[in-house]
């Protein structure tokens, strides 16, 4: 009841906001030249769901037609990423009839306008007519307001004609002629549920008609929506289901679904500003929310194939209008998800009181289509971009040197902010302090401020830390080469071959913020929230650690250290020994040693003090 | 050693050696030769097993399901390849990113030396585009990679619907401990060289790429895939990679177990393993599968988008599907299944691949021949060398005196340090020239030639090789006067240890080409005198020259690949192996062209120069 009661004021309101906005736009297209066509007023009067527009002229996109009976139809939908990440699709056709049903001549001929439904209107004197038929429950919690609400089953409400005598006979005759018509179970619509409210339910249309005996609403909840239904709903659209929008509503995906309600809106509306004469207006419209998560992914991009199994090719060739628009405001500098193909065109709208954004697709343009004929809109979501992020990696190969690599990411567009870089690194590679270099943008970037405590083997790591100015969107490199040391044999892991890690390296920041930081107390805030002190309002601490590396330092084959030491000792012994014998030693011959009487004659000469012989 | 300080004994044994130098040189080479074909005996290999306890004992079940759906997304794919002709960045990037990885592309170019005529490519732009699949609980500090090229035409269209296959399923497993990155990489080598360098933030080879901005860490091991046919009779192992460097045995014996597990026919060098070693044919087999690893190993070049990692320290291997007329075929399920087995083992590493071998030749998928074993079939040979320069020595310090009509005896100068450094010199210059020139010069080249600068290179190349040939030996008497008996020998010591020097240092790195290069530059080092036969020798050592002995190469590995070619063939096919080794050279860094040019030809023309002594 709720809801229906606030239909009327609600579209007042609306109203309202529709001139605000008007002012607001004209303020916003100078603002914002670039992205805002000009096709502002062009899209607004698309919106002015129920009453006559207050100003601009009407559509000057009316395609010529025979003066007495013009008649014009639309075409459009709108898509919204839910909350949920579910998807919501709506469409609505509108075509819009300047023939006098409840005149003095009988209206014969029809063009764009459905004769069932126009021989209906004319035969029981109907003045609006709002039938909905809706499979499911719309999450309101979950997907906020639908575009067009609908209660579950069917629900058909009628504004007869004054001139009516007969309201509930007419009244039991046309929900049985309705019943033939979208082939559902009207005709159960009895004296037993149908109602006739006295304040809710006021005449969309143009009107001021009070006396609520000419108005019936009834619903019936059980109604199941299907197929069935859906075929004769799509035959009431000029172009069927062959061509404009109308292609992509094939059951078997608008069935696969998670809440789906079609609905037709027959009510006069004025013609013109002036509000002299006034025409009829057949609204049909088609909710339905897809759940992509089950049907494969598991992720929330979206494509027009993936959710109706067809591409758009072309508009309804009979249509004034036909429009795509995709609901864009969680996206305002592209950077969330990127749309493609993209569209330069852009409008907002406020719907329900609160302004969307919209990327539109004009289906009458052939550019839309792109070279390959047809459009699958497709939604993908972008890699995040948080303000700082960092990578780290060893460069280069071999066993012997090697260059630490650390890139510290600013992503934020125009503010520079400076971070602490804290690298300890083991020992075991010296790093090489000389050939640190610090390079933003392809220019050098002077630390301002550098501490560096060399390693001693065995004892303690390199210590290394700076504090480093990174520029408005930038990357900062910072690179050390080392070279890797020997260990000695005891001093490896019982898997050497597995390398060694470096822990990561720690980035501590000052990111400059979009809201005013608190600083006061910390004492009523969330614990969540109050663990990094903060001492300025522009700008919050925080730490990013980089991945550790892992690292392969020159490996003895520990496989056979028994052969390997044996080898090496036989090799030094043996063949180094003996070279080195060979070229240091002097070689002479040697002399006959003396005869017996020449030795003797020298031990006498000895004891006499004579050189010998 | 006492036997070398007793003058006696150490008189007897020299005595003995420059006494039978001959004969003992002649057991040496022919020993060495016969080892190096009972390589491929059967008996005297072993068989492979594997080392690693984390991928030996641990079981893994496959449950890769998606074959046909992965052969589906492949023909996506290459219809995508086809509209766009050229990488289908866009596509790729979407589909990855709807298999949940990360993804994230590489652009880069390369300006080649000159223009690649067997690739037919000059300037190269591409993009490589990456997916990492993040490992849950894992700190990004070690990743695989698995790797599948963006070839033209409809070449490894399935090897990229398999890796996107795999890429999905991966995904969805929760086992994972390092992180899985998948790559299709762009003008296949090229790509992955700019890939590896911009992952490594290294730059080598002077290519422009832009910098990665996404990694998973230290690599631990790569495959990389390729195949270009729905199903396929068996795959093929490819381990050979850069300047000749073999992933760890144990990533070959992780491939044959799994084949084994999962009933799928593997090979190696396209040869199945055989039983019948005791029959000649059994034999022969071997020989063959052995000699194409080692002529492939010899050419210094990646032969599969692996052979790059292998500089970084990563074990990588590329695994080939052959489609051919067997009737017993493998469907991409079953392909499937096999990459699943081998990268749920190398997740289960906890060290990186070490406790195999790295150094080893493979007679067979199965068997395999440990640097120990082969390494005494090139030490034999290079005994020789130094056989002979202990002959040379000798005879150097106990000069045979003359005694002159006066009966005076006259010690013959010592050669002047001039007489042997301007050879010496003259040779490396030309070395420089060969290599500096062909590139450099291409351009002149082509103004008064009618060739084209591929042409022009390897004309150019060629021609300052034959140039050489007269070069050295006419210009040291220019500058030294007459060269005298005592010259030559100093000059051959030098060169003979020169060649031992360089042919064990490369024996040590790539096995093969330092026992190709042995095996016919010993031989000539061993016989050269100014005082042999001038026109036979020199004919004898033109044939044993390094250029011809690749000529020889080409014609002998198209034998052994069952595809022989007709001499016309051979010659075109010798000519686009040099430029294709230039290139190689100068795109990766592969060593072998400046190896033959600044050192091997040069230390050729040493013994040139004797020949032709005066």
């Amino acid at each position: 009841i709720a809801n229906s009661y606030n239909r009327p004021t609600l579209i007042q309101l609306q109203n309202t906001r529709e001139e605000e906005e008007e002012q607001q736009t004209t303020a916003q297209q100078e603002e914002q030249t670039k992205r805002w066509e000009a096709t502002e007023l062009e899209e607004e009067h698309v919106h002015d769901a129920a009453v006559p527009p207050l100003a601009g002229d009407p559509p000057a996109a009316d395609p010529p037609s025979p003066p007495p009976s013009k008649d014009d139809f639309q075409e459009e939908l709108v898509i919204r990423p839910l909350h949920s990440g579910d998807i919501y699709a709506s469409f609505q056709f509108r075509t819009v009839w300047d023939a006098d049903f409840m005149g003095d001549q009988k209206v014969s001929h029809y063009r764009l306008f459905p004769k069932s439904l126009g021989q209906v209107i004319t035969k029981f004197s109907v003045r609006e007519l709002h039938i909905s038929f809706t499979q499911g429950y719309w999450r309101t919690m979950q997907w906020g307001q639908p575009y067009l609400p609908s209660p579950p089953g069917a629900e058909l409400w009628v504004w007869f004609q004054d001139t009516v005598t007969d309201v509930d006979g007419t009244w039991k005759e046309l929900t049985n002629v309705l019943s033939g018509i979208f082939c559902a179970s009207l005709n159960f619509i009895d004296s037993t549920n149908t109602v006739q409210p006295s304040a809710s339910f006021k005449p969309l249309g143009i009107g001021n008609v009070t006396d609520h005996s000419f108005l019936r609403y009834a619903t019936l909840p059980r109604e199941i929506v299907c197929t069935e239904n859906l075929t004769p709903w799509k035959k009431l659209l000029p172009c069927g289901s062959k061509a404009g929008l109308s292609v992509l509503l094939k059951s078997e995906k608008l069935f696969h679904s998670t809440f789906h309600s079609q609905a037709v809106h027959v009510r006069p509306v004025c013609q013109d500003p002036q509000c002299r004469t006034t025409s009829m207006e057949l609204r049909q419209t088609l909710n339905v929310v897809f759940d992509l998560h089950t049907s494969g992914q598991g992720k929330r991009e979206w494509s027009l194939f993936k959710m109706f199994s067809r591409t758009l090719t072309e508009a309804c060739p009979l249509a004034s209008s036909s429009k795509v628009y995709v609901d864009v405001t969680d996206n305002p500098q592209g950077e969330q998800f990127e749309l493609s193909p993209a569209t330069p065109l852009l409008t907002q709208a406020v719907v329900l009181g609160d302004r969307r954004t919209y990327s539109v697709y004009d289906l009458t343009q052939q550019a839309s289509f792109g070279s390959s004929r047809s459009l699958n809109m497709l939604l993908r979501w972008k890699m995040l971009r948080p303000l700082l992020h960092s990578e780290r990696y060893v460069a280069g190969y071999g066993l012997q040197a090697g260059e630490i690599h650390t890139l510290i990411y600013n992503h934020h567009p125009y503010r520079a902010f400076p971070v602490l870089l804290l690298s300890a690194v083991p020992w075991y590679l010296r790093l090489y302090i000389h050939t640190l270099t610090v390079s933003s943008k392809g220019k050098d970037n002077r630390p301002s401020y550098i501490h560096y405590q060399p390693s001693k083997d065995r004892e303690r790591p390199h210590l290394l830390e700076m504090l480093l100015q990174l520029p408005p969107n930038s990357v900062t490199e910072v690179t050390v080469e080392f070279e890797r040391a020997l260990l000695k044999w005891t001093e490896y892991t019982p898997d050497p071959n597995h390398g060694f890690y470096v822990g990561s390296s720690v980035i501590s920041a000052l990111v400059p913020s979009v809201v005013a930081m608190d600083t006061n107390s910390t004492l009523d805030r969330p614990l969540f929230s109050s663990f990094f002190p903060c001492k300025e309002e522009a700008s919050y601490f925080m730490r990013v650690y980089t991945e550790p590396l892992l690292v392969n330092l020159p490996t003895p084959d520990f496989s056979m250290p028994y052969n390997v030491i044996c080898l090496t000792c036989t090799v030094v012994a043996v063949g180094y020994g003996s070279l080195y014998n060979l070229l240091t030693r002097t070689f002479q011959v040697d002399e006959p040693s003396p005869g017996l009487a020449k030795r003797i004659a020298n031990v006498i000469r000895r004891f006499r003090g004579v050189p010998l012989l | 050693m006492g036997l070398l300080s007793d003058p006696n004994r150490r008189r007897a044994l020299i005595g003995m050696l420059t006494r039978l130098n001959a004969p003992i040189c002649m057991i040496c080479y022919m020993a060495g030769v016969a080892w190096f074909m009972g390589l491929a005996f059967e008996p005297f290999t072993l068989r492979t097993y594997m080392s690693e306890n984390a991928m030996g004992s641990t079981m893994v079940e496959e449950r890769f399901p998606a074959g046909e759906r992965a052969l589906a997304t492949g023909r996506e794919f290459a219809a995508h390849k086809k509209k766009t002709g050229g990488m289908p960045v866009d596509w790729l990037v979407r589909t990855m990113q709807a298999r949940g990885l990360e993804v994230y592309t590489q652009r880069f170019s390369r300006k080649l030396p000159f223009p690649d005529e067997d690739k037919e490519r000059y300037m190269v732009k591409g993009t490589n585009v990456y997916g990492i699949l993040r490992a849950p609980r894992a700190p990004r500090t070690e990743a695989l990679v698995l790797s599948a090229p963006c070839s033209p035409g409809n070449e490894n269209n399935q090897a990229v619907g398999i890796l996107l296959g795999l890429a999905q399923y991966f995904r969805s497993q929760i086992y994972w401990a390092k992180d899985i990155i998948f790559l299709v990489n762009e003008h296949d080598l090229i790509g992955m060289q700019a890939w590896l360098e911009g992952y490594h933030h290294t730059n080598t080879t002077g290519m422009d790429w832009s910098p990665l901005q996404g990694r998973g860490g230290s690599i631990q091991a790569a495959l990389s895939l390729e195949l270009s046919s729905d199903v396929v009779t068996s795959l093929d192992l490819v381990l050979e990679g850069l300047n000749g460097q073999l992933p760890n045995l144990d990533l070959a014996n992780l491939f044959y177990a799994f084949c084994q597990k999962i009933g799928v026919l593997c090979t190696t060098q396209g040869k199945l393993p055989r039983n019948d070693w005791d029959t000649t044919s059994g034999y022969s087999h071997a020989v063959q599968t052995m000699m194409l690893m080692v002529l492939k190993q010899a050419s210094s070049r990646p032969w599969g988008d692996h052979g790059l990692f292998l500089r970084y320290h990563i074990e990588a291997a590329s695994i080939k599907g052959v489609n051919s007329f067997r009737p017993y075929k493998t469907d991409a399920t079953t392909v499937g299944r096999l990459l699943e087995g081998m990268y749920r083992k190398l997740n289960n590493l906890l060290e990186r691949l070490h406790q195999s071998y790295f150094f080893y030749l493979m007679p067979s998928l199965t068997r395999f021949v440990s640097i120990g074993y082969y390494m005494p079939a090139f030490g034999l040979l290079a005994l020789i060398l130094l056989l002979r320069a202990l002959d040379l020595w000798v005879q150097l310090s106990s000069p045979p005196t003359r005694t002159t009509e006066d009966g005076v005896e006259v010690v013959p100068a010592s050669p002047g340090v001039l007489s042997i450094l301007t050879p010496l010199v003259i040779s490396h210059l030309t070395g420089v020239a060969l290599y500096t020139l062909p590139v450099l010069s291409q351009e002149l080249a082509v103004e008064h030639f009618p060739v084209s600068e591929t042409e022009a290179v390897v004309l150019t190349a060629i021609a300052i090789y034959t140039a050489g040939l007269a070069l050295p030996h006419n210009t040291h008497r220019l500058l030294a006067g007459e060269g005298t008996e005592q010259g030559w020998k100093v000059l051959k010591l030098v060169a003979v240890l020169y060649l031992a020097v360089l042919l064990g240092c490369t024996a040590l790195i790539n096995f093969s080409l330092g026992f190709i290069l042995a095996l016919t530059l010993v031989p000539l080092a061993a016989f050269i005198t100014p005082h042999v036969p001038k026109t036979l020798s020199a004919v004898v050592m033109v044939i044993l020259s390094p250029g011809l002995t690749l000529l020889f190469a080409v014609f002998f590995f198209q034998e052994l690949q069952e595809t022989p070619v007709t001499l016309q063939e051979g010659w075109m096919l010798y000519l686009s192996v040099i430029s294709q080794g230039i290139l190689d050279h100068a795109l990766y860094g592969s060593l072998l062209y400046p190896l033959a040019a600044l050192l091997v030809y040069p230390c050729w023309l040493l013994f040139w120069n004797i020949l032709f002594w005066k």
